[in-house]
């Protein structure tokens, strides 16, 4: 497969959260504000990337029966370099997402990327392959975000976008969708619109 | 004390709800939730190991991560918290196997019913989330205990009450992309806009 198609694939054609249903916890969790949404994506991405390359690395000496031990030590040891960086700068951030930062250890991305492709493949490959999955996660992540922080607060990465009636603008607020359930909704819909148009992807009874 | 802990545990259950109020373990919780009679056996196998590991990792935290825990040993100046993360799941998946092997020695009609759903539990973010919620807000172990079975026995509602809405929804006519899990997606929005009513209860 070409770099391209790894790095890609993921993020338009096979996107880990619409269509293969995985890590879906975090989605809804850290979606209200979009600096949020951000740093989760980029943290996701590299822990994908570097745990699948770590394991990729290992994989021939690993024994069958407890590589899946193996695999959540190798997950868990990144996502602890992950914490620390963030707790060193980004000290804030890292308060506000609590404990969803610990939970990428069990995300199933994670997982189902060093199961699914870097036990099969080499270092290199399956870095990019983590990378490109941990993107198609962001991407969700971000549309998802866009539509909760836009509508929900008249604001972009915290940067005023409509006015507020509360501060003399025009736009009312729709303090719905700041609420956390709102994002199921809104992955609902995205799942709706993503099968009409793809209807290969729609579940038969 | 009795007073505490009953508050304690009505808060995990009803207030914090863990899939509906902190969306832990919605991937179980949504591809899991097809039939009412699966969703009661991982319900069971889910109340019995956060119980056992949000205990066991909160002696872990005390005794031997957080700072100043190891002074038994002769290192008063150790802090080993950075090392939580990897120890909590580990103790998530030990426990797990050892529940396993336990319950297929001795229990083996219990061992039957849960099948694949034991093994399945270390990925489910509950569990894990459980435990770094104890660490967070800093229970002691009786609360712990509590705050275990608490949070298990809330997932296990909101998973059971889920899987009945679908089996009621088998009968009717849902648009064909919105079929399997968009509406499940939407129904579960439902459900937590639902228990947001709890939010405001102080106890």
């Amino acid at each position: 497969m070409k770099t391209k198609d790894l790095l890609l694939g993921p993020i338009f054609t096979n996107n880990p959260i619409a269509l293969q249903v995985l890590g879906i916890c975090s989605a809804l969790a850290v979606t209200s504000q979009l600096k949020q949404v951000v740093i989760m994506g980029a943290a996701v991405a590299l822990v994908t990337g570097v745990s699948s390359a770590m394991f990729s690395a290992i994989r021939n000496y690993t024994p069958n029966s407890i590589r899946i031990i193996v695999q959540m030590t190798v997950a868990a040891s990144a996502v602890i370099v992950a914490d620390q960086v963030l707790k060193a700068y980004f000290f804030d951030v890292s308060k506000q997402m609590s404990v969803y930062i610990g939970l990428i250890i069990t995300n199933c991305i994670v997982m189902g990327r060093m199961e699914g492709f870097a036990a099969k493949n080499s270092p290199l490959p399956s870095f990019i392959d983590g990378i490109g999955n941990g993107l198609g996660y962001s991407a969700m992540l971000l549309a998802v975000g866009f539509v909760r922080e836009l509508f929900g607060s008249g604001k972009l990465f915290g940067f005023s976008i409509f006015p507020l009636t509360t501060e003399g603008g025009w736009y009312q607020s729709n303090g719905l969708l700041l609420l956390p359930p709102s994002a199921f909704f809104i992955i609902g819909c995205m799942i709706w619109l993503l099968r009409t148009y793809k209807p290969d992807q729609q579940e038969q009874d | 004390m009795v007073e505490e802990y009953l508050s304690l545990f009505l808060k995990s259950v009803f207030i914090e709800n863990m899939a509906l109020a902190f969306f832990l373990g919605m991937c179980t919780f949504i591809a899991l939730s097809k039939k009412v009679d699966t969703a009661i056996g991982l319900g069971i196998a889910v109340v019995i190991v956060q119980t056992i590991t949000v205990s066991a990792n909160n002696l872990v935290y005390n005794h031997l991560l957080r700072e100043g825990a190891l002074s038994w040993a002769g290192f008063p100046e150790a802090d080993l918290s950075f090392l939580g993360l990897i120890s909590y799941i580990g103790v998530v998946a030990a426990i797990v196997q050892i529940l396993e092997m336990f319950l297929d020695k001795y229990v083996p009609s219990l061992y039957n019913a849960l099948g694949i759903f034991l093994p399945l539990i270390t990925v489910n973010c509950a569990i894990l989330g459980g435990s770094l919620f104890m660490v967070e807000r800093d229970y002691n172990f009786g609360q712990s205990v509590v705050y275990g079975v608490g949070s298990g026995t809330g997932w296990a509602l909101a998973i059971v009450a889920l899987a009945g809405i679908r089996e009621k929804m088998n009968y009717s006519d849902v648009p064909a992309g919105l079929k399997g899990l968009g509406i499940t997606f939407i129904t579960a929005g439902l459900m937590a806009i639902v228990f947001m009513a709890f939010a405001g209860i102080q106890l």
